[in-house]
């Protein structure tokens, strides 16, 4: 099952990297990777998301807590969650195309962000299977380049992480 | 306040953590340091022959101690000689720090002469890892170098530091913290109270219960509260391999050690428990042979200080984290006050039935008429000749399985062996940490031909600072685990585990200032061990000369369940 894992970790230089190492060594699966400064400089917010059963994904929520840089450590997915993902996609846009594609991307509520005579950049934002089924709905041939930031997570409601 | 550079600062802030030892191996990104060790005498430097061996120097007064030992390696070559000996410390939880030199910080990336990039080597095999970036947090990251290598799981700790962090001329306030403080990093200190009742509870109403031991109640300090509830309770004792001395070895209680070379009562109780109280042991797959098949009536209450342990490899029914000590002690008094007491009846037919395993004389070796001796006897006249109160550093193969069954320690931090990683060559240095740390006492190195040479240098260190180690070498001229398992699985073809060329030990002992010793039968072998023990000032290296053809046994079945074992070379259970 898929899970979406928040971390919490000091803002110093190599805590990212034994966060990654630490999936890479114990075998663990990366789906996507998200991580930045949060308004606190000295703390980093990072969301990734995985896949794994129950036993292997409780493994992973205390190894990362084991990891001295790491805060706190919560699974998204075992509460009302929020998530959504950034994607900028690149698509050949001549002729009629150009009407086809404006009008999915009206219907999947995307915008256009940038255009040339014969491409469109399509800005979408939503959870992953939003961006999956855009991609699907648009087909391969007219994709020439797709950008997805990797899913960043929040609990619904007041319930937050922090210090 | 004082004014010290940051080289000053490194060796003040070791006096001030109460360091009197560190080991170690200069080099150019260390020379401002070493500088600064040669212009003070309280923090003193024991120079090593190889880093790998100054770094299980360290790990062994840490097994010994508890307490935090300190390595000291110069960049690139230097620190990564050690990296065996920090992998040895941290899959055996060993509290270690380790200080490595590193190239000027505007060299770090650009391939600098002996550069490496050490955290990002040390990663996988390091509690934490530091670099210090300014001068003047040397103190503090120090400090917490110690806390975090000594606290909730211990494990080693890498602070690198870039030479220009030490330059002489520039000079910083000094101040040691007194306490350590991380919002990232709180051990626990306590265990669950209503988990503990829930184990209590249990345990009291098991019928065939059974203790599982590990090197958690030996680094946790828990030994006494672990004989205090066994003892109260009358259950069955079983060390793991890293236990061994956390319950003494002698007591009717003992089962001694589980697992792949587990003796036979103590394997058989496992299997058929009904209740495991785990404590400080965290089921590694040399104890419990195929987990699928683990202990099928048992139910387990598992004690640990790293909640990432419990469940990891089995799944159990009652976890409780916490440090041993006060976990084992909490349920002591709850057992106490309790109402009821364990089922006599029950317990006393479930300890006619382990004495009835015991009884069986399961996998113990047998003389036979041919001339050799056998390994075994060795390390029951070195039990003999000590009074069981040695300390036993183990290099890794047939002769650490060996020590580990027929030495009974019945002190904790006696039994000092690489068990986690298997590291030949840790026997010798390890032998050597103790010895310095405990003048007085009676240290044996046992060991192999094979292991001994991974790290043999280390006799000239011995001479240099009179370390008077006992090195007691069962010499079979064979790599003995490899061979066995080529006996038992591939038709006895010994490929690459015959040792060819030995030196002459006797005189290489000599040559490096020491006494050598030759023995070859039996009947010599009390009075030559008893003369090497006497000889309280000399290092004495017995070579001694073992029957190449034995096994060790039992040993279980790959991938049955922890009663399917091999007893001897021809009997099965």
């Amino acid at each position: 099952m898929r899970h979406i894992i928040s971390v919490l970790l000091e803002n110093e230089p190599g805590a990212l990297s034994r966060v990654v190492g630490l999936f890479s060594q114990r075998q663990y699966n990366i789906e996507s990777l998200t991580v930045a400064a949060t308004e606190d400089p000295t703390l980093s917010r990072l969301t990734v998301t995985t896949i794994g059963n129950d036993r292997v994904v409780e493994q992973i929520t205390k190894q990362l807590n084991k990891l001295v840089d790491v805060v706190k450590v919560v699974d998204l997915s075992e509460g009302d969650h929020i998530e959504r993902e950034l994607m900028m996609i690149k698509l050949k846009a001549n002729g009629q195309m150009r009407a086809e594609i404006k009008r999915t991307c009206d219907i999947f509520r995307g915008q256009i962000i940038d255009v040339t005579p014969n491409a469109y950049t399509v800005q979408l934002i939503g959870d992953s299977s939003k961006l999956d089924a855009f991609i699907a709905a648009l087909g391969t041939a007219s994709i020439m380049e797709v950008v997805r930031s990797g899913v960043s997570g929040i609990a619904r409601g007041e319930k937050v992480l922090s210090v | 306040m004082e004014l010290l550079s940051g080289a000053e600062m490194v060796v003040r802030a070791l006096r001030d953590q109460g360091v009197k030892y560190i080991y170690g191996y200069p080099g150019g990104a260390l020379l401002h340091v070493y500088d600064a060790i040669f212009q003070q005498e309280e923090v003193q430097h024991v120079l090593v022959r190889h880093e790998q061996a100054a770094t299980h120097m360290a790990d062994a007064y840490a097994r010994a101690t508890n307490k935090a030992g300190v390595a000291l390696v110069t960049s690139g070559p230097g620190a990564t000689n050690a990296v065996t000996g920090i992998a040895t410390a941290y899959m055996d939880s060993i509290p270690m720090v380790v200080i490595t030199g590193q190239v000027m910080s505007y060299l770090i990336g650009e391939d600098a002469f002996q550069e490496t990039d050490m955290l990002g080597i040390s990663r996988p095999i390091v509690k934490h890892n530091f670099s210090v970036q300014r001068p003047e947090d040397i103190p503090a990251i120090i400090k917490k170098a110690f806390y975090i290598a000594e606290s909730g799981r211990p494990g080693p700790v890498v602070v690198d530091i870039p030479k220009d962090m030490t330059t002489p001329t520039e000079r910083y306030p000094y101040e040691f913290p007194a306490s350590v403080k991380m919002r990232s990093y709180n051990p626990i200190s306590r265990g669950h109270s209503g988990q503990i009742k829930k184990a209590v509870d249990m345990l009291l109403a098991a019928k065939r219960p059974v203790i599982y031991a590990g090197g958690g109640v030996i680094m946790g300090g828990a030994s006494e509260q672990l004989i205090k509830l066994a003892q109260t309770l009358n259950y069955p004792v079983t060390n793991t391999l890293m236990g061994l001395g956390g319950y003494p070895g002698t007591d009717r209680q003992s089962l001694g050690m589980l697992g792949m070379h587990g003796s036979y009562e103590a394997n058989m109780a496992m299997h058929h428990a009904d209740l495991i109280l785990a404590v400080g042991a965290r089921f590694d797959d040399r104890v419990t042979n195929a987990t699928d098949k683990f202990c099928p009536t048992a139910r387990i209450v598992h004690i640990d200080i790293d909640p990432a342990s419990i469940s990891k490899t089995v799944e159990v029914d009652v976890p409780i984290v916490g440090p041993a000590g006060a976990v084992l002690e909490e349920m002591s008094e709850l057992v106490a006050a309790a109402g009821t007491t364990p089922d006599a009846e029950a317990i006393a037919s479930w300890w006619t039935q382990i004495d009835e395993w015991r009884g069986r004389h399961g996998g113990r070796f047998r003389t036979d008429d041919s001339e050799m001796m056998k390994p075994q006897q060795v390390i029951e006249m070195l039990s003999k000749v000590t009074n069981g109160d040695a300390f036993v550093c183990s290099d890794v193969g047939q002769h650490q399985m060996y020590a580990a069954q027929y030495y009974k320690f019945n002190k904790p931090n006696r039994w000092i062996n690489s068990g986690g990683l298997g590291t030949m060559g840790f026997g010798l240095p390890a032998a050597m940490g103790v010895k310095m740390n405990f003048p007085e006492a009676d240290v044996a190195c046992v060991t192999g031909e094979g292991s001994i040479q991974m790290n043999i240098q280390e006799l000239s260190t011995c001479k240099q600072y009179d370390i008077p180690v006992k090195v007691i070498n069962l010499n079979n001229q064979s790599l003995g685990m490899v061979r066995q398992w080529q006996d038992m699985n591939y038709e006895s073809r010994h490929s690459q585990s015959y040792v060819k060329a030995l030196p002459d030990f006797v005189k290489l002992a000599e040559a490096y200032g020491h006494v050598g010793m030759k023995v070859e039968k039996y009947s010599d072998l009390e009075a030559a061990m008893s003369e090497a023990f006497s000889l309280k000032d000399r290092l004495v290296f017995m070579d001694i000369y073992v029957d190449p053809h034995e096994h060790v046994y039992p040993m279980q079945v790959p991938r049955g369940s922890m009663r399917d074992m091999w007893l001897s070379k021809t009997e099965r259970t």
